[in-house]
């Protein structure tokens, strides 16, 4: 990755050294959260952190974990562990290797801190429901679930009050188990944090439209922890605005992601976390910058849907129409205007065995892309974690194509 | 009760064909679906049959091109089914949310085929709340308005009602059906139930009911002399059964499948719909009570409590786990299910089916193994 170029290269991020301190210590707060009588909560990564942050409950994300345990490259062990307890490899391989995790306290971390509860918001996928039903038997805690409707095309008026019936239940809930009340000011104040935080990331992402990219598809899936993790707090606001200006700096100095950037692609899915730094190299070899994604959007995509006076409530409504949650003629959508807005020459999909959701529809959205807009897709099927669904000699050969033809 | 059970028989085998022929008898329409929790009550009653997708019993060949290998059978043979045209007798789709390889394949489904209409039923996945149970119903009743337009019907509360009651009276029918077979096991031929359970998802079901109705009458008075060798008690668990042969096998085998815990079984058959309240309201109240599928959440151990309360009451010798390959729902309930079991000292075994069956002998050998075993 990026944050690895020496010091000395002016390419690289500076700011991923505060973000580093700031998840360093953030684990260490989790991980002690007992000792200092706080109250750990699992939440899903799409999920409203948000009323969390305002009670004061530290928000742990299995989700960051697993992507940690994939750059980590420890998947493959944890995912035949999860196997051995019965769990099929066809499985997301996330749930699979913190599940595994949680038994062994194995891992990068020495596993996650123990749940005081969990909420589970199934707006990036079905798998979440089973995962967290897991955990819940596993560590003996309440579950909350967050139904967020599939929008297929429209979001209906039936879906949007019951996703508002359990905003309120979600925090009748969280009252019951932090026993004591809600604060609205509190939740206003961290509304208002979240949508800014949320403005800023997009800032940075959009910093990317420049050319040469001052920032690549792979460093924001690096700095893109904090926006999941803690919104909503006034330390991710002032880091993003840190990022945000460094951004503006690299481009007055013309300073690129990829020396000699003559392509821009825009990556599809999640990332493929053991890879990321020879994908990313890979691709730089044939003078191709990944500019931007589709997943680390999913933070800010629906920003336009928050009402700032209303945030709870329109929160819940946005949070059901991320990029994952909504239909494949929705989603060609965003991928059209991303494509316009990076300018992008290409589209690389991950077709990843473990996210369904994510995955199937990629062949149709492809020959969309391809129909509507003229530019080639590069499909590439691997796995966001477990690094035996990845094969580097034929992965490498379909890149090598793929810019050939781009270059052609 | 013969000619009965090979009526079933043949339209398991080849329901295409039934309906083809059914919709030319009839003069209905046909309008098809996925999964146990698509309405087909109002389907229905909106005076069409509705029809269960169920894969395909041909090569994938067309639904390569949209979908992924690490997709499930059901759906790709669903949409290779839709893609080849054999499908061609449906007037539209009614899709349920029920997982994510679902929900894609629906997007996919209406951009590439050309059926009159497509209704997305995006059920709730929580079952167990007021707000699940009301959206619910807004759902259904968003179910019903748009098989009007699509149908040019109106459906009225008389309708539904009536459809209920065919719908109560298959039900009952069948859950009898499954007390027959586990009393007197042998009764019926290995796979009569699963080719009766298709056949109810498949034909028009005022005659089903007729049928099915007629068939507990007869088998009610039929004794059947299996004093000779009772095989062991099996209980299937699982999504669909598209291998009716496995039945067989393991009659073969030693074993007597004598209840089932199946999307196209069991869970079809469970629960009747009130007939004292409001129709639509009484329809969501049989599906936040019947027997919960894995993509649905009633509560963090009831497919458990569920699974061993009938194997218990069912003297179950042992458990076969049925399950699709690349069914996430289902993969990610095995372990604790067997666990499970365990803890109540009922063995079990896992099988994993693709689109095509393991070879015989080896099934065989897998079978017996395990029912020796018991």
């Amino acid at each position: 990755m990026t944050d690895e170029k020496k010091a000395s290269d002016p390419r690289k991020i500076k700011s991923v050294r505060r973000m580093k301190e700031i998840m360093t210590n953030y684990y260490i707060g989790a991980k002690t959260a007992r000792e200092n009588g706080k109250k750990v909560a699992w939440i899903t990564s799409g999920g409203p952190v948000e009323p969390l942050i305002a009670m004061d409950v530290i928000p742990v994300y299995p989700e960051n974990h697993g992507a940690m345990i994939g750059a980590t490259k420890m998947g493959v062990d944890l995912c035949e562990k999860a196997e051995e307890m019965g769990y099929s490899r066809d499985l997301c391989s996330y749930a699979r290797a913190d599940i595994a995790c949680a038994t062994i306290n194995g891992g990068p971390i020495g596993g996650l801190p123990e749940p005081d509860f969990l909420v589970c918001c199934n707006n990036i996928c079905g798998t979440v429901l089973k995962w967290y039903e897991v955990v819940a038997r596993y560590y003996n805690v309440p579950l909350f679930i967050l139904d967020t409707p599939f929008v297929h095309g429209k979001f209906t008026d039936a879906a949007k009050k019951y996703v508002i019936q359990q905003i309120n239940e979600y925090i009748e809930f969280l009252e019951n188990v932090c026993g004591k009340k809600a604060d609205p000011d509190r939740m206003d104040e961290v509304g208002r944090l979240s949508v800014e935080a949320q403005r800023l990331w997009q800032k940075v992402l959009d910093a990317a439209a420049h050319k040469p990219a001052p920032i690549s598809a792979f460093d924001a899936f690096f700095h893109l922890a904090l926006i999941v993790t803690l919104r909503g707090t006034q330390e991710t606001v002032d880091y993003y605005k840190g990022l945000s200006t460094e951004m503006e700096e690299r481009i007055a100095n013309n300073i690129a992601m990829v020396k000699n950037e003559k392509y821009r692609l825009l990556w599809d899915n999640l990332p493929v976390w053991y890879r990321t730094r020879w994908l990313s190299e890979k691709f730089a070899s044939h003078d191709a910058c990944l500019v931007a994604d589709t997943y680390t959007s999913a933070w800010s995509g629906v920003l336009h849907l928050i009402d700032e006076d209303n945030f709870l409530e329109s929160m819940a409504v946005a949070y059901s129409s991320v990029y994952i949650n909504i239909s494949l003629d929705m989603m060609i959508d965003t991928l059209k205007k991303m494509i316009k807005k990076y300018d992008a020459d290409g589209l690389v999909m991950h077709s990843n065995r473990s996210c369904k959701p994510y995955s199937l529809g990629q062949y149709d959205l492809s020959r969309m892309v391809a129909k509507q807009i003229g530019i080639p897709t590069l499909i590439i099927e691997a796995d966001m974690v477990d690094e035996r669904s990845f094969s580097e000699s034929q992965i490498e050969t379909r890149i090598d194509a793929f810019m050939e033809t781009l270059k052609a | 009760m013969k000619s009965i059970l090979s009526l079933f028989q043949s339209i398991a085998a080849n329901p295409n064909a039934h309906i083809r022929e059914a919709k030319k008898k009839t003069g209905k329409k046909v309008v098809g679906y996925f999964c146990s929790y698509a309405p087909d009550e109002l389907i229905h009653a909106a005076g069409a049959i509705p029809y269960r997708i169920f894969g395909t019993k041909d090569d994938i060949r067309l639904a390569d091109s949209h979908l992924q290998s690490y997709c499930c059978a059901l759906v790709r043979g669903g949409l290779e089914e839709a893609l080849a045209g054999r499908l061609d007798f449906m007037e539209g789709t009614l899709f349920p949310h029920t997982c994510d390889s679902i929900q894609r394949l629906s997007d996919i489904w209406r951009l590439n085929t050309d059926f009159k209409f497509h209704i997305d039923a995006v059920m709730p996945v929580k079952l167990n709340t007021k707000s699940a149970r009301d959206y619910m119903i807004d759902v259904l009743s968003d179910v019903k308005i748009r098989l009007e337009s699509g149908l040019g019907v109106t459906i009225g509360k008389k309708e539904i009602v009536n459809s209920i009651k065919d719908f109560n009276r298959i039900r009952t029918a069948l859950r009898t059906l499954y007390e027959i077979r586990s009393t007197t096991p042998g009764i019926f031929p290995p796979s009569a139930i699963h080719d009766i359970m298709v056949s109810g998802m498949v034909m028009d079901r005022g005659e089903f009911a007729d049928r099915v109705e007629a068939l507990v009458e007869k088998a009610s008075a039929t004794a059947v002399d299996n004093a000779g060798k009772p095989g062991k008690r099996i209980m299937i668990s699982g999504g669909i059964c598209s291998h009716p042969d496995i039945y067989g096998l393991l009659a073969e085998s030693g074993g007597d499948v004598v209840f089932d815990d199946l999307c196209t079984g069991f869970r079809y058959a469970d629960g009747n719909i009130s007939t004292d309240a409001d129709p639509i309201e009484a329809i969501a109240d049989r599906y936040m009570a019947r027997a919960v599928c894995p993509a649905k959440h009633l509560s963090n151990t009831a497919r458990a409590e569920g699974l061993v309360d009938a194997a218990k009451k069912h003297h179950i010798d042992g458990v076969i786990f049925l399950l699709l390959k690349f069914c996430d729902p289902h993969a990610f309930d095995y372990p604790y299910l067997k666990q499970a079991l365990d803890d109540a000292k009922i063995p079990s075994l896992l099988f994993e089916v693709e689109d095509r069956m393991p070879p015989e002998g080896q099934l065989r050998t897998r079978f017996e193994t395990f029912t020796d075993m018991l």
